[in-house]
């Protein structure tokens, strides 16, 4: 195959096939961010430490700032832009009711962590929240309200 | 209210150019034209108010308090309200508590903005109901405003402010208005959702890193391994033979690698291969600077606060209690990491940053493409946190990245990006200090004497606020918190040593109070327990004539149930402090980690803000506030070794994770004064009460920072 082809990747994206270049090791967050513009998906350290790059990959949290756009050929991912559904209606909508967002930068990997979390438990205990969230840092410190809101979701959504 | 009368009477001068609809020729106002009534408010036939904001929006929520006290004064709907940033310019934007200059910071915008905002709003209600008692043809008196709608009872006629915009253009608004009654306020202290929470949660949120432009490039810059550094010489052949790499210039702060995109630059930049000149580099490390400030604090300094004779005190006292604190450097980690885009084209330039100083941003962008100030065009763009590291007195970033678009010539927009790792290696931090602590006790255990020494670098030093706020040697930023010492005490005396070091220092989320808090706050319970003394009713004892210390001293405490006893394996803490004129307490229960380190429960905080304009929001700034200082008070710190900074990200500049978080409960005290600072109020506190604490638990007194170091793994991320 010339090199031109292998340079090129067929991804699901938001339950679009995009076709993009995937070469050098470019990380999924940079394809999203710098070819396609969907910048909601953060860059905040580079090294999977602070989960501001968070996307579902085949439906579970992952970080995009260190998954090869290379290796997702086949894959279904799905960004802020592209949430939908009653968890993540009920993520966004207890996050705007408490007013979670400080600074906001981190928020769409915190919110597609909690969808992430409420997608496989619906009831969370707090412990739950710990292990699921942990890996996203937020600097304002917004970890009250993203608990409450977690719990708020939870007990919108029933069981 | 304003009467016609008064309108009649009197004329304003108006800032011209945003007045829209103003007309000189006297025909009416087209029908689609907005109504722009000062530098703030801008009224639009499709009824939407856009409130234009002088102070930047970082998460501190400042979009919202000014939006919210212009409504409130408008008596508009909070769902008409939309808000945009103000364009460069200190004469209608700059901040009076900042020296005029346009500027976000030291938690001064509610303070700064509140009767302006008042007048404006105002002024705009008063337009609106001008316009409509001609419309209708009825006394302005008789015309009420609320919802957005203006309405007459007797003629039963009402319209919303978007119908009427157009009609009130052309009238002159009054030099004069009654501002409201407090006990009217609507949206004043109460619940108001965030302006800006919808774009904060769907990701369609514009940060500076997220603006694109045609032609856009992106740079990464590679800086030198020690502070003060220059290139010798660079290779760069590998480096442009990276795919997507357009080009390599040397700036200032390093080897530009410019870009298509960030992954392009960053393969460009590690490509480089750079020799630097380190011959006026900083080669200390943060052993041998605690070092040297220990042996400064054993000596006299420039005297900062006299009040008796503390020397004289201190030689008859009874008994001496003596504690030498360490604060290391830290950085401010805001998640989105510093940057900039600009472009220089000809005859003129465009910064787009999330600024807290738009017009020093634009002075130094003009000075760097070689243009007139009003030549550069700033558009602020929400910034991804700061904590005081995008207000910066020789705006770095918007300097740095014209310097790129200069270097590059080709009138492309360039973004320069800083990683996580340029932004925790790169300076700019809160200063390293030393803190001596002395106080004398007499045969009955009261303090006659408290002798205060601080050493550290001057964040004002060098920079243009220094002439105008820097008296006598003593810069203040170095020892508030400190030299204000509420307690009344007989003998005072607080000194600085004022250090040059080649590590460059900025003001960090509560400045001075982040370490003299903690000093102060930490020494005033050990001066409790060397007299046998509760640390709260020492407190109270001392602070008879500071009763907003007092109100919120007594609202944590009680909140907290001081009082009562706890389960086995806690305990409390308590510390009070003020900064930016607001006074905060908070009450902490503290339990102890496997691995010996404090974790913190739960946190009662009370606040004196003034006038709560946005209660909720307070309470998000003093949450938010706790987790910040908390972070810094557990886990952070920034180290040097022969000048190298050690830590690199946040697996080693650990910040604090949802899992440290404590439950936080806050409480407002009522008032009716202006209000005060809140962006940074919440931070001083919680460190000292969280030692406070730790030690009823350990019989620890910690007195280096951060508590990781008593945990050989601790400043590492789990």
């Amino acid at each position: 195959m010339p090199d031109s082809l292998k340079a090129m990747a067929a991804i699901r994206i938001n339950g679009k096939e995009r076709t993009v270049i995937a070469d050098d090791d470019i990380p999924l967050l940079w394809v999203l961010r710098d070819e396609l513009h969907l910048t909601g998906t953060k860059y905040g350290c580079g090294v999977a430490q602070c989960g501001a790059c968070t996307v579902h990959i085949d439906g579970r949290a992952a970080r995009s700032c260190v998954t090869p756009a290379a290796a997702l050929p086949g894959r279904d991912v799905v960004t802020i832009e592209g949430v939908s559904g009653a968890v993540a209606r009920a993520v966004q909508d207890a996050w705007r009711a408490l007013d979670v967002a400080q600074c906001g930068y981190c928020q769409s990997g915190q919110i597609m962590s909690a969808i992430a979390l409420l997608s496989e438990i619906r009831r969370p205990s707090d412990a739950d929240i710990d292990a699921a969230m942990s890996g996203n840092v937020c600097r304002c410190a917004t970890y009250v309200r993203i608990r409450a809101a977690i719990h708020e979701a939870a007990k919108t959504l029933g069981p | 209210m304003v009467t016609r009368r008064s309108f009649l009477q009197t004329t304003a001068l108006l800032s011209g150019a945003l007045v829209v609809g103003f007309r000189l020729d006297g025909r009416p106002a087209a029908a689609a034209e907005a109504l722009a009534p000062n530098a703030f408010i801008r009224i639009a036939p499709d009824n939407t108010v856009t409130i234009i904001s002088k102070h930047t929006e970082l998460g501190q929520g400042s979009y919202t308090g000014l939006a919210t006290i212009l409504a409130e004064e408008m008596d508009a709907d909070w769902a008409q309200i939309r808000v945009e940033p103000a364009p460069a310019d200190a004469t209608r934007y700059g901040n009076r508590l900042a020296g005029g200059v346009q500027m976000t910071g030291g938690s001064t915008s509610m303070a700064e903005a509140w009767d302006e905002m008042r007048r404006a709003g105002a002024t705009a209600r008063a337009l609106l109901v001008e316009a409509a008692a001609r419309e209708w043809s009825v006394p302005a008196s008789e015309i009420t405003v609320d919802g957005g709608v203006v309405s007459h009872s007797g003629s039963g006629r009402r319209a919303t402010f978007g119908e009427l915009a157009s009609k009130a253009t052309g009238l002159t608004p009054p030099a004069q208005v009654t501002l409201k009654d407090p006990k009217d306020f609507k949206l004043v202290g109460k619940r108001v959702p965030r302006v800006d929470n919808k774009p904060k949660t769907d990701g369609s949120a514009q940060f500076t890193a997220d603006f694109t432009a045609p032609g856009l490039l992106t740079a990464l810059i590679a800086r030198p391994p020690r502070f003060g550094a220059t290139v010798k010489s660079v290779d760069a052949t590998a480096a442009r033979r990276v795919k997507g790499v357009i080009s390599v210039v040397q700036v200032p702060t390093g080897i530009a690698v410019v870009a298509t995109g960030f992954w392009a630059a960053r393969k460009g930049r590690e490509a480089l291969r750079v020799t630097w000149d380190e011959s006026r580099a900083e080669r200390r490390g943060t052993e041998e600077l605690y070092a040297a400030y220990r042996l400064l604090a054993a000596r006299p300094g420039k005297p900062a606060k006299r009040v008796g004779d503390t020397a004289g005190a201190l030689r008859g006292a009874s008994k001496i209690i003596e504690a030498v604190y360490e604060f290391p450097y830290l950085a401010h980690a805001p998640m989105e990491p510093l940057d900039a885009v600009v472009r220089i084209g000809s005859g003129g330039a465009e910064l787009w940053a999330g600024s807290q100083a738009p017009t020093i941003d634009q002075q130094v962008v003009a000075h760097v493409a070689g243009v007139a100030p009003d030549k550069v065009r700033i558009h602020t763009l929400l910034a991804g946190g700061s904590f005081g590291r995008r207000a910066t007195p020789d705006g770095d970033i918007a300097s740095e990245a014209a310097a790129v678009a200069k270097a590059i010539g080709d009138g492309n927009p360039v973004k320069v990006m800083w990683t996580r790792e340029d932004d925790i290696r790169g300076g700019k931090y809160r200063p390293l200090y030393v803190h001596r602590l002395r106080a004398g006790l007499d045969a009955n255990g009261t303090i006659v004497a408290w002798e205060h020494r601080i050493v550290g670098q001057s964040i004002l030093g060098g920079t243009p606020f220094e002439a105008a706020m820097v008296k006598d040697g003593i810069d203040p930023t170095s020892v508030e918190g400190a030299a204000n010492l509420p307690y009344d005490l007989p003998n005072l005396t607080v000194e600085l040593h004022t250090t040059k070091v080649g590590v460059p220092v900025l003001w960090w989320r509560s400045v001075g109070s982040t370490h003299t808090a903690y000093s102060t706050e930490t020494f005033i319970d050990e001066l409790a327990q060397a007299s046998g003394r509760d640390p709260l009713e020492l407190r109270r004892a001392l602070l008879a004539k500071h009763p907003r210390h007092l109100t919120v001293l007594n609202l944590a405490a009680e909140k907290a149930s001081w009082n009562q006893a706890l389960p086995a394996g806690r305990a409390r803490g308590i510390a009070v402090h003020e900064s930016f004129n607001s006074v905060v307490a908070q009450a902490v229960e503290v339990s102890r980690r496997p691995d010996g380190l404090p974790s913190v429960e739960r946190v009662v905080c009370a606040v004196d803000c003034g006038t709560a304009i946005n209660p909720d929001v307070v309470r998000a700034q003093m949450e938010g506030g706790i987790g910040f200082g908390l972070a810094a008070a557990l886990w952070s710190e920034v180290t040097l070794v022969q000048g190298r900074v050690q830590q690199r990200n946040f697996n080693d500049y650990r910040p604090l994770r949802i899992v440290d978080m404590p439950a936080v409960e806050v409480h407002i005290v009522q008032s009716g004064e202006g209000p005060t600072g809140v962006g940074e109020p919440g931070v001083p506190p919680i460190a000292p009460a969280v030692a406070n604490a730790f030690f009823h638990l350990s019989g620890q007194r910690v007195r280096r920072l951060p508590f990781a170091r008593l945990s050989p793994a601790g400043t590492r991320t789990i």
